[in-house]
């Protein structure tokens, strides 16, 4: 196997878990921005995707559609009634109180999700078929394509709900200044809770797509988390490209470090360039100076 | 005087309370550590399971010498502090007369130092060959060496004319500690690590070190770990349609492996206690019956399938049993009866203990099991 084909390969794998980053990531900017929290309890909703769809295909044996769908719309509701009961009613309180409070709740979800479903580890079978593809001497999976057009669709979508539709501009009003906001008119309470079931749909949806490639389990959420965190800082905390191009980025060094370094500091790279980023450029890559979010 | 009469009655009862007492012998006092949660629970839930369900049989057949068994198990969560802890309260509130487990290496040899002062005999249920070599006194395990597991994988290569091979473990106490024995061996059997490459525990993407594997002329991949790692390994290196014969440790000898694999498991070799091919063995093999026997009590009462995991616990248990049936109920009584031991065929393997073996295990304890067809076939 010669150096060229396996460079294509560490791009290919790389971009894939970027995507799985990205993804995880935009759920991090999306709360951030609306509310100026940042959601740790955001890796336990992929953990609630994955864990939802498995549960409802194993015990109600119901087909993967229904069973993704009733997977999202119950992380969102848990998503919800996270937000009323721990976030809304300190709204108020510091965001540093708010982001403790929503490690604490990450741990009750994760422990909650260990006592109803055990400790195991669970596959979900794949979308559609197994078999891998080839692409010049490098080989993916369906299921990365389905992992990358879910990733594109959501960002479109979201790219026009936030630019086009009244609510999406109103979230953004908040973000820039809920005060004002309020003053015109838009309320910033319900646009909170807009936020959590938008980032909670989006997390668990996240949390299904990768679950038959990376399996599931209930404390899957911490380091999937902590990765999409990385993505959304290197990205500046943007809901559009940035939090993409940050979860890409992510996904090429860790694979590039693990392939041409050594796989032993394939976590250390993510968080080495986390703390460099935070230190040398707290706005994100990509970002200009200007503290702009969107 | 009502004051008085109440006095009396209470006397009487406390008498009554305490002949009953000498009446009926009290039950005798078991410890067990084991790490039931936390990240070592795939060992310590199985290994509760099995002592439990087993104390139960002991008792219900009329305990040992008209005496019933207690047992005290407390979780130590795989963290060393808190089995040093609970050690301690088992020697000194519980007065347990023995203690079994804790399920992992790092847990048993925190504790090796509190039941060596104590003088309590501790047959843990964890791998590493650190417990038992140095021997201590008071100490004994039912687990098999990782050393066991290694020669045996390393004795098939020989035998199939491989000898560059590539190893990729994981970056926790299991992995490190296959690793050093794979490194170690490796001389002895005349084969060449080509390649060694390591993954963390929570990683979900090793396409990338077997890229790098595949890239090198490895005849065979060594992969070291435990569920979920390995299964994503094997997933990938179907992926990524890498034809070289794939060995992993007896850490994946468990049914979820083959299911978290799926087709990617296909084909590969690990070494593992008998008990997952429990029924393809030769009737003339010592340990079926016990085998046997685990795995459909285990079925019925757990509604899953046991693992050798569990059966650590089982023989923990019976090995206390029989010292004590043999000798007494005295910690000192069971430590010298333990290590008297021969010839005792149970779930690990055929246990025979000396004073310079508190192991008891040789390498026939392990067989080699091949996934054919989504389920265990023996190698002969």
């Amino acid at each position: 196997m010669d150096n060229f084909q396996q460079l294509i390969q560490y791009v290919l794998s790389g971009l894939s878990n970027g995507a799985i980053y990205a993804l995880i990531g935009f759920g991090f900017a999306i709360i951030y921005n609306a509310t100026g929290i940042i959601n740790f309890a955001q890796g336990e909703f992929v953990m609630l995707g994955g864990m939802l769809t498995i549960f409802f295909l194993t015990v109600f044996h119901l087909p993967l559609v229904p069973a993704v769908l009733l997977a999202v719309m119950i992380s969102t509701i848990v998503g919800v009634v996270f937000e009323r009961l721990a976030i809304r009613p300190l709204r108020n309180a510091k965001p540093l109180r708010l982001i403790i409070i929503t490690i604490g709740a990450s741990i009750l979800i994760r422990g909650i999700a260990m006592l109803v479903w055990g400790k195991d580890t669970h596959a979900l079978p794949a979308f559609s078929s197994n078999e891998p593809i080839l692409i010049a001497g490098a080989t993916m999976l369906p299921q990365h394509l389905w992992i990358f057009g879910v990733t594109v669709l959501i960002i479109i979508i979201s790219r026009i709900f936030f630019n086009y539709t009244m609510m999406g501009k109103a979230m953004r009003a908040c973000a820039y200044n809920a005060q004002a906001a309020g003053l015109v008119g838009i309320s910033v309470k319900s646009m909170t809770l807009i936020s959590f079931v938008i980032s909670a749909a989006i997390g668990s949806m996240a949390g299904i797509i990768i679950a038959p490639l990376t399996m599931t389990s209930y404390d899957v959420g911490i380091m999937l988390g902590l990765k999409g965190f990385c993505a959304v800082i290197i990205g500046g905390m943007s809901t559009g490209f940035g939090t993409v191009l940050g979860g890409l980025v992510l996904g090429l060094l860790e694979a590039l470090g693990a392939g041409f370094i050594s796989a032993s500091y394939k976590d250390a790279i993510a968080f080495i360039i986390l703390l460099l980023i935070l230190f040398f450029r707290p706005e994100g890559l990509f970002s200009k100076k200007e503290t702009e979010r969107f | 005087m009502s004051r008085n009469v109440f006095r009396m009655i209470l006397v009487l009862c406390f008498s009554f309370l305490m002949a009953g007492a000498v009446f009926a012998a009290p039950p005798v006092k078991i410890g067990a550590l084991f790490s039931v949660s936390g990240p070592a629970s795939f060992l310590g839930e199985p290994e509760r399971n099995t002592a439990v369900m087993m104390v139960d049989e002991i008792n219900k057949a009329g305990g040992i010498k008209g005496r019933k068994l207690e047992l005290v198990v407390y979780d130590t969560q795989g963290d060393a502090t808190k089995a040093v802890q609970a050690a301690n309260k088992l020697i000194k509130d519980d007065k347990v007369v023995a203690i079994i487990g804790p399920s992992t290496t790092g847990d048993s040899m925190a504790v090796i130092p509190v039941v060596e002062r104590a003088g309590i005999p501790m047959i843990s249920c964890a791998a590493g060959i650190k417990i038992t070599e140095p021997v201590n006194k008071w100490v004994f395990k039912t687990a098999q060496n990782d050393v066991l597991a290694v020669m045996k994988i390393y004795r098939h290569l020989q035998q199939q004319k491989i000898d560059k091979v590539a190893i990729l473990t994981v970056s926790d106490g299991f992995g490190s500690s296959g690793r050093e024995q794979l490194r170690l061996q490796a001389k002895e059997f005349d084969i060449k690590i080509i390649s060694d490459e390591t993954y963390g525990p929570k990683d979900t993407d090793m396409t990338v070190q077997l890229t790098k594997i595949r890239g090198n002329e490895a005849q065979a991949i060594i992969c070291w770990g435990t569920n979920p790692g390995p299964a994503i390994v094997a997933r990938n290196a179907r992926q990524l349609g890498i034809k070289t014969p794939i060995y992993m440790s007896h850490g994946v000898s468990s049914k979820k492996f083959i299911e978290l694999a799926g087709d990617g498991a296909e084909g590969i070799i690990l070494p593992s206690g008998k008990v997952i091919v429990a029924d393809q063995l030769p009737d003339s093999d010592p340990q079926k019956k016990n085998l046997m026997n685990y795995v459909r009590k285990y079925q019925e009462r757990y509604k899953v399938e046991g693992d050798h995991f569990g059966g650590h616990a089982w023989d923990a248990i019976m090995l206390l049993k029989n010292a004590m049936e043999k000798g007494g109920f005295s910690p000192a009584a069971i430590r010298d009866q333990l290590e008297k031991t021969k010839k005792f065929s149970g779930i690990g393997g055929t246990f025979s203990f000396s004073p310079d073996d508190h192991a008891g295990l040789t390498s026939d304890a392990f067989v080699l099991v091949q996934v054919v067809n989504g389920d265990w076939k023996l190698i002969k």
